[in-house]
C-alpha cells in the first residue's frame, strides 16, 4: 500500500507539530535559560528585583564590562578544580557500566534460559530490592565502611553503585535475552559446547543492541547519582553531582552559586554528545528487546 | 654595643615570632566539620603544621558522617568541629575525649573562656561565637521617623508604618523555612518570653503553655509582614531578599552580616544603610529573644595518644592570634586574643552583654528542635491553632524521646 | 539450564545484591525491632564562653554498660511501627472514636506525620504515573510522524528533563518559579494574578511538584514507547485501514495493544520510583507543604536527631508499600510467566 495512505490529514499534522514544538519548549527551556544565565553574575541570574536582568545582564555589565562573563566557569573549573570531579565521574561511570553489564549479562542470560519456578522468584526479589530507599541503604553502609577503612575511595562507590543498580539491569537484560531464540545456543550445546561456551560464541555477538541500551541507562544512573556519591566519597574523590551540591553549601558565598550553575551546564554538555551519538542505538536496542513488563 | 643590642633584640624577636608560627607535630590529623569560611580558615591554619599528615573534610553534610567516622577504631576523623547543638550527638555516642591532660601539656596559651567544660571535664575548645540579632535599614527607619526597635512589638509597629507609607510591601525578613530554621526562630521567641523547654531534671517537654502560645502568636503576626513564601526561605534566601532591597528589618545571624555590607551584587543604598543592633526582647521580658552559639573543635576518643596530641597541637596552632588578618577577621566573632571586633560583630557582643541564653546543650534538645521544625508549619499557614500545634510538637517529641530512651 | 551452571552464571550478580542490598535490608528490619537503651541521666555543670549553667547530660559509663550487655538495644517488637511517628494506631483509634464526621477524622489523620506523608506520596504516585505514561505516549506518536531529519534533534531535546539529575534539576526550576523569576512572572501574567506564588500555598506546591514529576519522567516513557512504535507491524495497521477503521480506532485497537507490555514495564518502574519521591521536595524547599516517606527517613537520619530505629521502620514500611502497589503488575507478570512456561 502506498505511503500516501498513511499520511496524516493537514489538520492533524498541524496539531501534532504544534504539540511537538510546545513540548520541546517545555523540555529545553529551563536548560537553555540556565545556559544563558551561566554567563552572568549571581544577582542577575537570581534577580529578586527584575527577572529580565538575567536576559540583559545589567549587573554583569556593571561588574565585568560586558554582558557575558566566564567567571562562573573559571571559578568552577580552575579555582575549585571541577576537572578533578569530571575525571572521577569518568572513572566511576566506566567501571560501573563495565562491571554492571558483565554481572548483568551473565545473570540475565541464566535467568532467561532457566525454566524453573525459582527464576520468577529471583526476579521478583530483585524488584523488591529496588524498592529500598537508597538513603537508608547508604546510611547503613557508613559505619562498616569507616571501620574497614573503605570510606571515601572510588572502588567502594563503584561496587555500591553496581550492586544497587543490579535489579534494574537484570530486568532489562533478562527481557532482551528472552527475545534471542533459545534454539541458537541449544544447537551450540548439541554441537558439544558447554553452556558458557555457547554463551560466549553464539550469544555475545548478537546481544549488543540490548546490552548497549542497558549500558546507557546504567551510565545515566551512575553519572547522575547523588545519594550514594554524596555520602560515600571524600572531597578529593567527589564526582560531578556532589561537587555541584558542595558549591551550594550552607553559606552560599558570593560567587559559589554561579560556580554551581556553570558546573551544571558543564556536567550536562557531555550527555548531549552521548545522546546525539547513541540515539540510534537507544531506539534500535529497545526495539530489539521490546522490553516486556 | 648599641648595634649588638639591637641585633640581639631583633634576632630574639625573630625567634619568638617563628616559635609562635612554627608547628611541628608527629601524628595523623583529620578534621571533619562544616564548610563555611571561618571553619575553612581554621582548617587551613591546622594544615600549616609540618611533620604529620593533616587533612580536613569540611562539608555541609558533616553531621551525617561525623559520628560514623569517629566510631571506628582507629577512628577515621581525629577531630570534629562542632557547635553547642552538634557536640551533644558526639557526646551521646561517646566518641570524643576529655582534653584536660592535653590542655595542661600543650594548651598554655588557651584562655579560660575558650574551654568548654562538661561535668568538670574539658570537652571542646571554642574559637568563635555567633548569635541572631537585629539588622535594619537606617534610611528606611529614618523615612518613617522610628528608632531601631528594641522589642519585637516595636518591630511590628515599624513594619506596619513602612507598609502604610508604601515604602515596602513586605518589610520584615526572617529565616522561617520549615524545619531547622523555623524551630530556631521559635526557640528564640520562646526564650524571650521566658519559657522553659523541659521540666527541670527530666526529659519531658513543657512548651504547651502561655509563653509557647504567645511566642507562636508573635511569629504569626511577624509573618504577615514577610514575603508570602517565608516557609521556603532559609538564611540564604533571606539575605538575598535583603540584598535586593526588599526587606528593612530582620533577625539575622551575626556571621552573615559581613557579606550584606559588600557592594558586590548589592546596591549602594542597601550596603551603606545596613546597620546592626542588639537582639530584641519580646513580651516585656528582659532576656533577649535569641540564643548564643559557639563553634569549637573536639578530639576523637578512638585514636592513638600520638594522634590525639598531634590533633590538639595542630588545632591550637590554627586558632592562635596569628590567624587574624584582614581576610579572616570579618569572617566571624573570634574568641581569640587580639580580635578587634569589626562593626559587624557588635550585635553578637550586645547579645552576650544582655545575658542572652546559650543554646541548651541537652542530649534531647535536638529531638525537640526537629519536632518543632516538622509540626509548626501547619500553624504558620493558619491551618491549626497554637495550642494544637504545640500539643502536636509535644506528642511528636515524646514519641521520639521514648524511642531513644530519654523518656520511659 | 542445569542448576549448577545456573548457579555459576548468577553468582556475581547475586553476591553483589546479597552483600549490598539483602544484608542491609535484613539489618534494617532487625534495627526496626529494637530501640536504644534507656538513657541514664546525671546533672552536670557546663561551662563555656558565656558562663556556667547546670544541665542534664548522659551518664556515658552507665549507658555503655547497658550497651555492652545487649548491643542491639531494647527489643521493642512492633512498638516503633505502631508509635505516633508511624502507623499511630492509638492516635488513629482515638481520632476515629472522637470524630464528628469523616472530614474531621481525615483532618486528624493529616496531623500525624506518617499519614500526612502518605497522603502526598500516594497522590503524587497515582497522579504522576498515568500522566507521564499518557504524555510519553502522545510525544512518541507525534515525534514518530515527524520528518526523519527532524527526529534526531527532537529526540535529543526531549531527553533533557530526564538526563539532568533530579536534585539539580529541581533546584534550577525552584529558582525559576520564584514569584520574581521568569516562570513565576510568566504564570502571574497568564493567570492575571499579581500575587500568585507557587511556593506560598500547599495546593499549588503539590501541583508544582506533580508537574515537575511528570516533566522529569515523561522522556523515559517517551523513549520506551517510541522504540516500541518502530516495531509496529505495518500489515496489521494496513488491514485495519482497509477494514475502514478511523485513525483513532487504529490507535485504540492496534497501536495501544502492541505497546501494552511496554506500558506495564514503564508503570512498574515509575510506580516504584514515584513512591520513593524525595529529591523534588528537597530541591523545591517544599517540606512545609509536602512530605514523603523518603523525606521522613532523611529527616530522621539527620545529624542532631539520629532516630535510626524510626528511619529503619519507615524504610520497611516503604518496601511493604511498594509491594502492595506493585501487586497487580506482579500478578500479571506471574500469569505471563506461567503461560509462557
Amino acid at each position: 500500500m502506498s505511503v500516501k495512505a498513511f499520511k496524516q490529514p493537514p489538520a492533524l499534522r498541524t496539531l501534532s507539530t504544534a504539540f511537538v514544538v510546545i513540548w520541546l519548549i517545555l523540555a529545553a527551556f529551563p536548560f537553555l535559560w540556565t545556559l544563558w544565565g551561566s554567563f552572568k553574575v549571581e544577582l542577575d541570574f537570581f534577580s529578586k528585583g527584575d527577572w529580565t536582568d538575567s536576559l540583559t545582564g545589567v549587573r554583569t555589565i556593571a561588574e565585568h564590562g560586558s554582558a557575558f562573563t566566564d567567571n562562573g566557569y573559571e571559578g568552577a573549573w580552575i579555582q575549585e578544580e571541577f576537572w578533578r570531579a569530571v575525571f572521577n565521574t569518568a572513572i566511576v561511570c566506566f567501571f560501573v557500566v563495565t562491571i554492571s553489564l558483565t554481572f548483568g549479562t551473565l545473570g540475565g542470560y541464566a535467568l532467561s534460559r532457566s525454566s524453573y519456578r525459582y527464576t520468577f522468584w529471583l526476579l521478583i526479589t530483585a524488584l523488591i530490592f529496588r524498592a529500598m530507599p537508597p538513603i537508608t541503604l547508604v546510611s547503613g553502609y557508613l559505619l562498616p565502611f569507616f571501620e574497614w577503612n573503605l570510606w571515601g575511595i572510588l572502588p567502594t562507590t563503584i561496587i555500591v553503585l553496581v550492586a544497587i543498580n543490579q535489579p534494574f539491569t537484570l530486568w532489562m537484560l533478562h527481557s532482551f535475552f528472552q527475545k534471542i531464540p533459545k534454539e541458537l545456543d541449544e544447537s551450540a550445546k548439541v554441537d558439544g559446547c558447554s553452556q558458557f561456551q555457547a554463551f560466549r560464541h553464539v550469544i555475545i555477538p548478537i546481544m549488543w543492541p540490548g546490552v548497549i541500551t542497558t549500558g546507557l541507562f546504567s551510565f545515566l544512573l551512575a553519572y547522575n547519582d547523588f545519594a550514594v556519591t554524596s555520602m560515600l566519597l571524600s572531597k578529593e574523590n567527589q564526582t560531578m553531582v556532589p561537587k555541584i551540591a558542595s558549591f551550594l553549601g550552607t553559606t552560599q558565598t558570593e560567587g559559589n552559586v554561579m560556580f554551581a550553575v556553570a558546573a551544571v551546564v558543564s556536567a550536562t554538555a557531555p550527555l548531549f554528545v552521548l545522546v546525539m551519538f547513541f540515539q540510534r542505538q537507544i531506539v534500535s536496542g529497545l526495539t530489539q528487546g521490546a522490553v516486556k513488563g | 654595643m648599641f648595634l649588638k643590642k639591637v641585633a640581639l633584640a631583633s634576632s630574639l624577636a625573630l625567634i619568638a615570632g617563628n616559635a609562635y608560627a612554627a608547628c611541628e607535630i608527629s601524628g595523623r590529623v583529620n578534621i571533619v566539620g562544616n564548610e563555611f569560611p571561618a571553619i575553612q580558615a581554621v582548617g587551613a591554619g591546622a594544615q600549616e603544621c609540618t611533620g604529620g599528615e593533616v587533612e580536613a573534610n569540611l562539608t555541609a553534610d558533616h553531621q551525617k558522617i561525623n559520628v560514623a567516622g569517629m566510631t571506628g577504631n582507629p577512628a577515621e576523623y581525629t577531630s570534629a568541629i562542632v557547635a553547642n547543638s552538634s557536640i551533644v550527638a558526639l557526646m551521646n555516642e561517646d566518641v570524643i575525649r576529655p582534653l584536660d591532660d592535653l590542655v595542661a601539656q600543650y594548651g598554655q596559651d588557651l584562655k579560660r573562656n575558650q574551654l568548654i567544660t562538661v561535668d568538670g571535664k574539658i570537652m571542646a575548645v571554642a574559637f568563635m561565637a555567633n548569635a541572631q540579632h537585629l539588622v535594619y535599614r537606617a534610611d528606611v527607619l529614618e523615612q518613617i521617623g522610628a528608632e531601631p526597635p528594641a522589642s519585637y512589638e516595636d518591630m511590628l509597629a515599624a513594619a506596619a508604618q513602612i507598609r502604610e507609607q508604601g515604602i515596602m510591601e513586605y518589610p520584615l525578613g526572617g529565616a522561617y523555612k520549615a524545619g531547622w530554621n523555623l524551630a530556631q526562630e521559635f526557640n528564640n521567641m520562646y526564650i524571650g518570653m521566658g519559657g522553659e523547654f523541659f521540666t527541670t531534671g527530666t526529659a519531658e517537654a513543657s512548651i504547651n503553655n502561655e509563653q509557647g502560645i504567645a511566642a507562636l502568636e508573635m511569629m504569626k503576626s511577624l509573618s504577615e509582614y514577610m514575603n508570602p513564601d517565608f516557609l521556603t526561605h532559609d538564611s540564604n534566601a533571606t539575605s538575598a531578599e535583603w540584598k535586593a532591597g526588599n526587606v528593612a528589618l530582620m533577625n539575622m545571624w551575626g556571621s552573615r552580616v559581613g557579606p550584606l555590607r559588600e557592594t558586590e551584587g548589592s546596591s549602594q543604598v542597601v550596603v551603606d544603610n545596613t546597620m546592626i543592633s542588639a537582639p530584641m526582647t519580646v513580651g516585656g521580658g528582659s532576656t533577649p529573644a535569641t540564643t548564643l552559639w559557639w563553634d569549637g573543635w573536639t578530639v576523637a576518643k578512638n585514636i592513638s595518644d600520638e594522634d590525639a596530641a598531634a590533633t590538639f597541637q595542630a588545632l591550637t596552632h590554627a586558632i592562635n592570634p596569628a590567624l587574624l588578618n584582614d581576610e579572616t577577621t570579618p569572617m566571624a566573632v573570634w574568641l581569640i586574643d587580639g580580635y578587634e571586633p569589626t562593626p559587624a560583630a557588635t550585635g553578637v557582643f550586645a547579645a552576650a552583654n544582655m545575658n542572652a541564653v546559650p543554646y541548651p546543650m541537652l542530649p534531647f534538645q535536638g529531638l525537640l528542635h526537629s519536632a518543632l521544625g516538622a509540626e509548626l508549619s501547619d500553624f504558620m499557614q493558619g491551618k491549626e491553632d497554637a495550642a494544637t500545634a504545640l500539643a502536636d510538637v509535644e506528642a511528636a517529641y515524646s514519641a521520639a524521646a521514648r524511642e531513644k530512651g530519654y523518656l520511659q | 539450564m542445569k542448576h549448577k551452571t545456573f548457579f555459576w552464571f548468577i553468582l556475581p550478580t547475586a553476591t553483589a545484591m546479597l552483600l549490598f542490598i539483602a544484608l542491609p535490608i535484613m539489618s534494617v528490619v532487625t534495627q526496626s525491632l529494637f530501640t536504644p537503651h534507656e538513657q541514664v541521666f546525671k546533672v552536670v555543670e557546663n561551662c563555656g564562653p558565656f558562663g556556667c549553667t547546670e544541665s542534664t547530660s548522659i551518664d556515658a559509663e552507665a549507658t555503655e554498660a547497658l550497651r555492652a550487655e545487649a548491643p542491639l538495644g531494647r527489643f521493642a517488637g512492633l512498638g516503633i511501627y505502631l508509635d505516633r511517628g508511624h502507623l499511630a494506631v492509638t492516635e488513629v483509634g482515638d481520632a476515629w472514636r472522637n470524630r464528628d464526621s469523616i472530614g474531621d477524622f481525615l483532618g486528624s489523620l493529616a496531623n500525624l506525620p506518617f499519614y500526612r506523608a502518605m497522603g502526598f506520596t500516594l497522590t503524587y504516585t497515582f497522579t504522576v504515573t498515568p500522566l507521564l505514561i499518557a504524555l510519553g505516549f502522545v510525544i512518541a506518536i507525534s515525534v514518530n510522524s515527524l520528518h526523519r531529519h527532524l527526529k534526531g534533534l527532537v529526540i535529543f531535546f526531549s531527553l533533557l528533563p530526564m538526563i539532568v539529575t533530579p536534585l539539580i534539576g529541581s533546584l534550577i526550576l525552584f529558582w525559576m518559579i520564584d514569584s520574581r523569576g521568569v516562570i513565576g512572572t510568566g504564570l502571574q501574567w497568564l493567570f492575571s494574578d499579581p500575587d500568585l506564588s507557587l511556593k506560598a500555598s500547599t495546593g499549588l506546591t503539590w501541583v508544582m511538584l506533580i508537574v515537575y514529576g511528570v516533566w522529569h519522567a515523561a522522556p523515559f516513557a517517551f523513549v520506551v514507547f517510541y522504540a516500541g512504535l518502530q516495531t509496529l507491524p505495518k500489515d496489521t495497521l494496513e488491514s485495519a485501514m482497509i477494514d475502514g477503521a478511523t485513525r483513532w480506532q487504529q490507535t485504540k485497537y492496534v497501536v495501544i495493544p502492541h505497546l501494552m507490555p511496554l506500558v506495564t514495564f514503564v508503570a512498574l518502574i515509575q510506580l516504584m520510583d514515584n513512591f520513593r519521591v524525595f529529591e523534588p521536595i528537597v530541591g523545591f524547599n517544599a517540606e512545609a507543604h509536602a512530605t514523603s516517606l523518603s523525606w521522613i527517613i532523611f529527616n530522621d537520619l539527620g545529624g542532631e536527631t539520629r532516630l535510626l530505629s524510626s528511619a529503619a521502620t519507615t524504610s520497611v514500611l516503604t518496601i511493604i508499600g511498594v509491594s502492595i502497589l506493585l501487586s497487580p503488575v506482579l500478578v500479571r507478570t506471574w500469569r505471563d510467566f506461567s503461560t509462557k512456561g
